[in-house]
């Protein structure tokens, strides 16, 4: 196994030590850290392996929050919405993937884009299931302590993100991974190969999705109600890219770093400055295009003036 | 001699251009097939065509009898059908090894990357390129590209083998080289169709000529006959070749 | 609702769409990046109208001559400092880059003005015109006309003049107009102070017709997406063709199947277009 991911086991093993160490806050940060961590490992298969710049996270994010939510609500116990969810946004992924991998570059960025906000209205419409608008009350998990509640979700997140990080080391190391960087060097040679590039990308689609809609569920268990515009936030989309971003692209060790220390530095952020948050978020995501294009992971060589200086 | 890959009434319009008029063709295995003819004549897309990139408009394509007129790309490259590019098209990230191992990954049935790595460095050796396996294939010289995508094409097994203006950017020396490649492809067995500029390698090389222009075929014969049809003369080669090639017998 | 109604809303509201969408035909068109900042530029000059009428009773249309450089300005020193930078970078980074941009307007709008809704209303009111059962209000036809204008205006900019014929030949063919010796960059910052400026005037437009607050970018943003997708990008032409066609569906689409569904409906459009026709009605293959 490459140091890299060898590396990224061991952090896993090292956040999963957090209960020990924290109260219910440090739990809550937890959660989200391992959440956030799935949204970027899982873009990063196919925005970072296949090189297709996919702005649909939140997209299946929201429809597993929706699917499990309105499982939940019909008296399905918790693991199987999840896995409901899970199985479901892998197939519609394929199969939207089929079509809309057709396209490239800018077309297929906003293609991704607009499927959130067509999910989102259509969670909107459809009030008889959804709730619509108004929004989706989810059932309590069994009445336990608000710290056996935490433990539970933060291990929930936890051994989701396990999955996931197992998900892209495998891949990454399969031949499907093989694949899909030869696809992003240089899809008409990949064809040319002999390589069915269609039906690598839907994979990819469908992998990039699928954790990411368990994760949905799981969240919308946890926070007990979820609303079309607070799950289908195009946010969810963008702060994964920015994640992976910040840790270096292509990397799962630095999606997952990338992850933490965003979640670190937006709870700083939102705990002193909550009115101009998302402008902080803003000037974090120009300031690291601008002067760290190859994300934090580039910090570790010499070069690091070079590339300061060439910007 | 049986034939391998057949044509028959095949066009391919690009909205407003006619680049195949209706060609019938039959390609023996075993022959090495020159395929010349002005700019434009449609060489390349005759190519593309059979390969599955720009499928045809009508007409039929047999391949080792089964047909392939709506076949995928991917799917043309693992029935044996392999190409190099006139612009080449390496990975650009991987090295030259690597290059060469997706090739025999992907068209190979039942292969690991450990076992096309393998394979890949015979092919290098082949082409002469052993020496730069590990170096990244963005960094070769353009003689070099184009023998990577002589063994990418070769790690594919072809039965049958286009070969797109191998010789363009080279100089006498590399030319050379790649001619003696070709032939020593050619006696290994494998059926391979050049498209070609350059006549001196065309006669040297090939079997059989066949002269495209505006998408129609306009000649088919042995090189000897060929380069005299006046047809051919006329729309390619020019009076001065031809005058040339008169006095040389 | 009578269909000469229908039609006549949507001839209307195609012209406002078209005005919102031409400053991002443009950049998209001529300099490639998807610039998730214009709607909050929009927004921006809706609350730049409003301000003026609210403060100094000056009407919208005074205001246009004042939006037009202010806003140049802003789109060119935005260009020419930080989305210079990264031109050659994948979409990926532009698009990332440019909603970052857009976060740290929306938010610094949201602080100023609140997010609450705001709305500029004449004093006195200009009522409405009616013509053989339909009936159009005339701050809205005026504003109709002024994006007309703002849409010829930029039409004859292209056609006619030095700096327009230099961005159509940026947009065709980049290397050539290297060749040719025109300031590539420069002519990217002169096009996206244009958009700019588009968007500052589409505001103050838009202010007269639209709720004013900065939670509306979005809305702003989707629509332009949709009209250049449908109509085609960096032609005004397009655009209008664009604008005309999304506000024609939305129109019959709310009369037939309820106007909820409109949003989803231009999304849908969208995607179909952007499947079988990415280069829109009018546009030409190419723009990854």
């Amino acid at each position: 196994m490459k140091r890299a991911n060898l590396a990224l086991l061991i952090v896993l093993a090292c956040v999963a030590a957090l209960p020990l160490v924290g109260g219910a806050y440090a739990l809550r940060l937890g959660t989200m850290a391992c959440m956030y961590a799935i949204l970027a490992l899982s873009w990063n298969v196919v925005g970072g392996l296949a090189g297709y710049p996919s702005f649909a996270t939140a997209a299946f994010f929201g429809f597993g929050a929706y699917v499990t939510g309105v499982l939940l609500n019909a008296g399905v116990p918790l693991t199987p919405s999840i896995l409901a969810a899970f199985i479901g946004s892998f197939v519609l992924a394929g199969l939207l993937g089929a079509v809309l991998l057709r396209l490239r570059g800018h077309y297929f960025a906003i293609a991704s884009l607009s499927l959130v906000g067509v999910l989102r209205e259509l969670a909107n419409n459809a009030t008889d299931l959804t709730g619509g608008g108004m929004g989706l009350n989810i059932p309590l998990a069994s009445g336990s302590s608000i710290m056996a509640d935490a433990l539970f979700f933060f291990y929930g997140m936890w051994g989701l993100l396990l999955a996931t990080a197992l998900m892209v080391i495998i891949v990454s190391a399969s031949k499907l991974g093989f694949g899909l960087v030869c696809i992003r060097q240089n899809e008409t040679a990949a064809n040319m190969i002999g390589l069915n590039a269609t039906l690598y990308k839907s994979i990819a689609f469908g992998l990039s999705a699928c954790f990411v809609a368990a994760a949905g569920g799981l969240y919308a268990a946890w926070v007990h109600y979820i609303d079309p515009s607070d799950v289908f936030d195009i946010l969810y989309s963008v702060k994964p890219i920015v994640m992976t971003l910040m840790g270096g692209l292509g990397s799962p060790l630095g999606a997952a770093c990338g992850a933490f220390l965003y979640l670190v530095l937006e709870e700083v952020v939102w705990r002193n400055y909550i009115q101009i948050h998302s402008g902080v978020l803003g000037v974090l995501i120009v300031a690291l295009l601008l002067l760290l294009p190859h994300g934090l992971v580039s910090l570790r060589f010499r070069n690091f003036w070079r590339k300061a200086k060439h910007v | 001699m049986s034939e391998i890959l057949r044509l028959d009434r095949v066009s391919r319009r690009f909205s407003g251009l006619q680049a195949l008029r209706e060609v019938t063709l039959g390609i023996n295995k075993g022959e090495v097939l020159g395929l010349i003819g002005p700019n434009g004549a449609g060489k390349t897309t005759l190519v593309n065509t059979v390969c599955g990139v720009t499928p045809a408009n009508s007409g039929t394509i047999t391949f080792g009898g089964q047909d392939i007129t709506r076949i995928k790309t991917f799917q043309a490259a693992r029935l044996g059908l392999s190409r190099t590019f006139q612009i080449v098209q390496p990975f650009a990230e991987f090295t030259a090894l690597d290059n060469v191992a997706a090739a025999a990954l992907f068209s190979q049935p039942g292969e690991n990357l450990k076992s096309a790595r393998e394979e890949a460095r015979a092919h290098l050796a082949f082409v002469g390129l052993e020496a730069q396996a590990s170096q990244s294939a963005a960094t070769l010289t353009l003689a070099m590209r184009k023998r990577l995508e002589l063994a990418k094409a070769l790690a594919m097994k072809p039965k049958l083998l286009f070969l797109d203006e191998v010789n363009a950017g080279l100089n006498s020396a590399e030319v050379e080289r790649a001619t003696k490649l070709i032939h020593q492809l050619a006696a290994d067995g494998i059926t391979i169709v050049m498209i070609e500029h350059l006549m001196k390698v065309v006669l040297n090389v090939c079997t059989r000529i066949v002269v495209l222009h505006n998408g129609q075929m306009i000649a088919d014969g042995e090189p000897r006959d060929v380069i005299k049809n006046p047809a051919v003369v006329d729309a390619y080669l020019g009076q001065q070749y031809a005058q040339r090639n008169a006095t040389n017998g | 609702m009578l269909a000469a109604q229908i039609i006549i809303n949507a001839l209307v509201l195609g012209c406002l769409y078209a005005c919102i969408a031409i400053g991002f035909s443009l950049v998209w068109g001529v300099l490639n990046v998807i610039n998730l900042i214009h709607g909050s530029i929009i927004v921006l000059g809706a609350y730049l109208a409003w301000g003026a009428y609210q403060s100094m009773a000056i009407s919208p249309w005074y205001v246009l001559p004042v939006a037009v450089p202010v806003f140049f300005v802003f789109g060119y020193l935005l260009q020419r400092l930080l989305l210079n930078r990264v031109l050659h970078a994948p979409v990926l980074v532009t698009l990332t880059l440019t909603f970052g941009l857009d976060l740290i307007l929306n938010n610094a709008m949201i602080y100023f003005f609140k997010a609450d809704y705001r709305k500029l209303t004449l004093k006195p009111p200009m009522g409405s015109v009616s013509l053989f059962h339909v009936v159009v209000p005339v701050d809205r036809l005026i504003a109709t006309v002024l994006a007309l204008a703002l849409t010829g205006l930029l039409y004859l900019l292209l056609r006619h003049s030095r700096i327009g014929r230099a961005i159509v030949a940026v947009r065709l063919d980049r290397d050539a107009a290297i060749l040719m010796g025109v300031d590539v960059r420069s002519i990217y910052a002169i096009a996206f102070g244009i958009g700019a400026a588009l968007a500052g005037c589409a505001g103050v437009l838009m202010a007269l017709i639209f709720p004013i607050s900065a939670l509306t970018s979005s809305s702003y943003l989707d629509k332009a997406f949709v009209v250049c997708v449908l109509g085609g990008l960096g032609s005004v032409s397009g655009a209008l063709a664009g604008g005309l066609l999304l506000a024609l569906v939305e129109g019959i689409g709310s009369a037939a199947i309820g106007p909820a569904y409109a949003t989803t409906l231009s999304f849908a459009l969208l995607i179909v277009f952007l499947l079988f026709r990415p280069q829109g009605l009018l546009g030409r293959k190419g723009f990854e």
